[in-house]
């Protein structure tokens, strides 16, 4: 257990991490201010990716690709929002849970009858499909930087909108009192669809950041949504600022649990247990993290919600 | 929560049809409808479990698949080490399961609304990939099991003895929520869902009540998934997958959820649809998608909740 391997693994959990918080940016803000369950933005996510590799095997571009994925996501998410959400705002969580259920069986199945069952194609931008050597002897992808950074504007992006601009004003007050606003005149159904349109570009933007580096299949979006789940539980339902550190920390633990954990407990216990235990106890981490979290504080580390 | 005389002959010609099924189809020659008929009575089980605490507590557990998984890998991994004795591994099959329940639901209790979803949702995940890591016992790619073994009379070897085991679990478990939902406890449980503060205020410690609940529950869906191993012969972390906790769930809401009875009428409704459809499409959930969030939108009474009412309540 290197020194190098350490710090790569830690650099590879902050990327998983920044990934991660493309993910759960959009979807902390749906479920903060609209108090809706959305189990399909893993779905939009999927979505995003598969545009993403349509638009490039089009274009030729990633640059295009992610221009054309602005408005397409958008778009998507709206149509999502007006046609199945919209009604549900007023029932309870476990109907907007099964709504959203339905669209993830229909979108995990339609891509397999439009794009068929095999993987997609996706190629690293030619611009970002490097390596670089920021340790010594220690070629690291470019692009996995280049997710790092968009990561880290998007944050500073949302970070502007959110509380230097008017829209960004009422997201907050939505976030701490919907019913408030309601009755200060804010037009709520407008900010709704804003804000889920808004989820949906950042799910779709982390679909076309995936795209080269995991596999576009149907189902991709899954996993990644239960993982969005943790981060946010952890961060404070709402809080962009939650689910930035959150998902850094469950990046770094996910990642370096998984290669270091089992390596570790080499040392100390018997190879037989280390090698049955080690890989048991590394995906258990982030969850006993998350039920260590709630047990001090039920509303996260930085609750948005005050009433 | 009594049940109409509508409800209660149906409930009585439902019986009767089933006890028919096995010499039934034997005599037909399609004896394939055993297996499914007592794979929906097993989701059956699970659904009618699940609706304690969804239907009559308000807990939205999306994690109920994780009890289906505890039991199928109790009589998986006690096979394993050749422990075959079926009641022995009935017992681990419910004490695991309420072991587990207590656990999650201890820690997710503490919270509620979108909170508790998402977090019963990441339990339920934590356990999916336990048992993926589980190597010894199969990983990913599952373990085969053999059959528990009961008294010599009781030879689960025989389709039609599994069949009429999982239906006398069935009955049993529909007498248990009836008499459960039905007693002070029942009452209480409601009480909760339909105001906690209030049932706060009156002295209740709610939490404690609405725990034991999500435990019975729980190991309820233990027995189901002690019998869904023995009847596949086959135990799989997919048992646990997210994506059965929101079947279940499906099952509940097609049937009435709240209703005593209905989840049992779910899960055949939606099971049997399964079948039947995926008999014409490969791709049926691009069609059952869209109904789904069209039933949410239209349709939340559900088959069994459309039937009419008792006055004592929609049993």
């Amino acid at each position: 257990m290197s020194t190098l391997l350490v710090l790569e693994q830690t650099l590879n959990g902050i990327q998983f991490g920044v990934f991660l918080f493309l993910i759960s940016a959009g979807l902390t803000l749906v479920l903060g201010i609209m108090n809706v369950v959305n189990l399909a933005h893993g779905a939009l996510f999927m979505m995003g990716a598969y545009f993403a590799s349509t638009f490039v095997a089009w274009t030729g571009s990633f640059f295009i690709a992610f221009l054309l994925i602005i408005p397409s996501s958008v778009i998507l998410g709206i149509i999502i929002e007006m046609l199945t959400l919209r009604p549900l705002y007023l029932r309870d969580h476990m109907d907007q849970v099964l709504a959203t259920f339905g669209l993830i069986l229909f979108f995990n199945e339609g891509v397999k009858l439009v794009w068929g069952v095999d993987p997609q194609p996706m190629p690293t931008p030619e611009l970002f499909a490097g390596n670089v050597e920021i340790f010594p002897d220690a070629p690291y992808p470019v692009f996995r930087l280049f997710i790092i950074g968009v990561g880290l504007l998007v944050a500073a992006v949302i970070y502007f909108l959110i509380a230097k601009t008017k829209v960004g004003m009422l997201i907050r007050a939505g976030a701490s009192n919907t019913q408030m606003i309601r009755a200060m005149g804010v037009n709520i159904r407008f900010l709704n669809t804003f804000v889920f349109g808004l989820g949906a570009f950042f799910a779709g933007l982390a679909g076309l950041m995936a795209a080269p580096i995991i596999s576009v299949e149907s189902g991709m979006g899954d996993e990644m949504l239960i993982l969005a789940f943790v981060v946010i539980v952890i961060g404070g339902i709402g809080s962009v600022r939650g689910a930035l550190v959150a998902s850094v920390i469950i990046g770094v633990f996910e990642v370096v649990g998984r290669s270091m954990l089992p390596i570790a407990m080499q040392k100390i216990f018997p190879l037989e247990i280390a090698q049955t235990a080690g890989p048991a106890i590394a995906s258990m981490l982030i969850y006993i993290l998350m039920a260590g979290v709630l047990f001090f504080k039920p509303q996260g580390l930085f609750p948005a919600r005050t009433g | 929560m009594e049940l109409t005389r509508l409800k209660s002959w149906l409930l009585a010609i439902g019986f009767v049809v089933l006890v028919a099924v096995p010499p039934l189809v034997t005599a037909l020659d399609e004896t394939f409808y055993i297996t499914l008929i007592s794979r929906v009575m097993i989701f059956a089980i699970a659904a009618l479990s699940l609706d304690i605490i969804l239907g009559f507590g308000g807990m939205i557990s999306f994690g109920h698949a994780a009890y289906l998984g505890l039991g199928s890998y109790a009589v998986g991994i006690l096979a394993f080490h050749e422990i075959t004795n079926g009641w022995l591994q009935l017992f681990v099959a419910i004490g695991g399961s309420a072991v587990v329940a207590f656990i999650i639901g201890a820690i997710c209790l503490r919270t509620s609304g979108i909170y508790f979803i998402m977090i019963t949702l990441a339990m339920t995940q934590l356990l999916f990939f336990i048992g993926i890591s589980l190597e010894t016992y199969g990983g990913d790619d599952g373990l085969p099991t053999d059959r528990s073994e009961f008294a010599a009379f009781i030879d689960l070897g025989n389709e039609w003895i599994l069949f009429y085991l999982i239906l006398g679990f069935l009955v049993l478990c529909m007498y248990i929520s009836w008499r459960l939902i039905n007693s002070r406890f029942g009452m209480v449980i409601r009480g909760c869902h339909e105001n906690e503060a209030r049932m706060q205020a009156i002295g209740f410690p709610t939490y404690r009540y609405k725990l034991l609940a999500f435990v019975i529950s729980g190991s309820m869906c233990g027995i189901a998934g002690f019998l869904l191993a023995n009847l596949t012969e086959f135990v799989t972390p997919e048992f646990m997958h997210w994506f059965r906790s929101g079947e279940i769930m499906i099952m509940v809401l097609v049937g009435g959820m709240g209703t005593l009875f209905g989840p049992v009428v779910g899960a055949f409704a939606f099971l049997l649809f399964e079948e039947i459809i995926s008999g014409f499409t490969e791709n049926w959930p691009v069609i059952f998608g869209p109904l789904l969030v069209l039933l949410v939108l239209f349709a939340k009474q559900g088959v069994w909740g459309l039937l009419p009412k008792s006055k004592a309540g929609d049993g």
